[in-house]
């Protein structure tokens, strides 16, 4: 009984500031990168363009530990008996990956830089909650900021 | 010491190519951060101290790298690359690798 208390206790909890956190972080990464989105470019291409006469180089990184809620947690273990999209992952690393690209150009606009060429893009899952679930992802983004002279 | 992740340095030509050099380390997280986390990990958002321990330990790791690259007199390192592993439970090593060149 009183397991099932804490149970119930925790998944409003995380419910809650889960669903709260979530809302808060997306309207953060939406302004942010509306700001930032003319300011730096990125590219997937490996280099720049011939056209740019000696730019200054500069490796940019942006990295960020995201970690599920208790809800999320549940709602993805019961998903996995039936199969499917697991909706509660998906925006937790979408959330993750954004961020980690918004730091990286955040690091590249502070340094003057108004393209970020060659972006690479690495997740891992660092820490394991209960039963092998996934408790936490790192995302790193990184790529190589031209400052042209 | 420039550091780069692509081949090139546009503008600068590569007079002599070193080879690869590498840096790495192996952190283990703190246990009060540990405690943190598994409380995190019922309300959902970042994880701020494991942020900033991999931020360090990626700094770390390049400036091994970069060290390696000053010793054998490289002035510049190329198309760097980072990649994590964990070895045992509860540490992860970040490394980093990378060619070193002397531009002119």
């Amino acid at each position: 009984m009183f397991d099932l208390a804490i149970f119930i206790v925790l998944l409003v909890l995380g419910y809650g500031f889960g669903t709260y956190a979530e809302k808060r972080h997306y309207k953060s990464i939406f302004e942010r990168e509306a700001f930032l989105r003319k300011k730096v470019l990125t590219f997937a291409e490996r280099f720049p363009p011939p056209a740019q006469i000696a730019p200054e180089v500069l490796l940019v990184a942006g990295n960020v530990v995201i970690s599920i809620d208790y809800f999320k947690q549940v709602v993805a273990g019961l998903r996995s008996l039936v199969g499917g999209r697991i909706t509660s992952f998906e925006s937790l690393l979408d959330r993750a990956r954004r961020e980690a690209i918004l730091r990286m150009k955040e690091d590249a606009y502070a340094a003057g830089a108004q393209s970020i060429f060659n972006v690479k893009i690495e997740t891992s899952s660092i820490s394991r909650g209960k039963r092998d679930q996934i408790g936490s992802v790192e995302v790193l983004a990184y790529g190589t900021a031209v400052i042209s002279r | 010491m420039l550091i780069t992740n692509i081949e090139i340095v546009p503008g600068r030509r590569v007079v002599e190519h070193l080879g690869l050099v590498q840096g790495n380390t192996v952190r283990a997280k703190h246990v009060g951060r540990d405690i943190m986390a598994s409380l995190k990990n019922v309300f959902g958002g970042e994880l701020v101290g494991y942020t900033e321990l991999l931020t360090e330990a990626r700094e770390e790791a390049v400036q091994r790298m970069v060290k390696q690259a000053e010793l054998i007199g490289a002035n510049a390192v190329l198309n760097v690359r980072f990649s994590t592993s964990s070895v045992t439970q509860g540490a992860a090593e970040l490394f980093s690798y990378g060619t070193a060149v002397i531009l002119e």
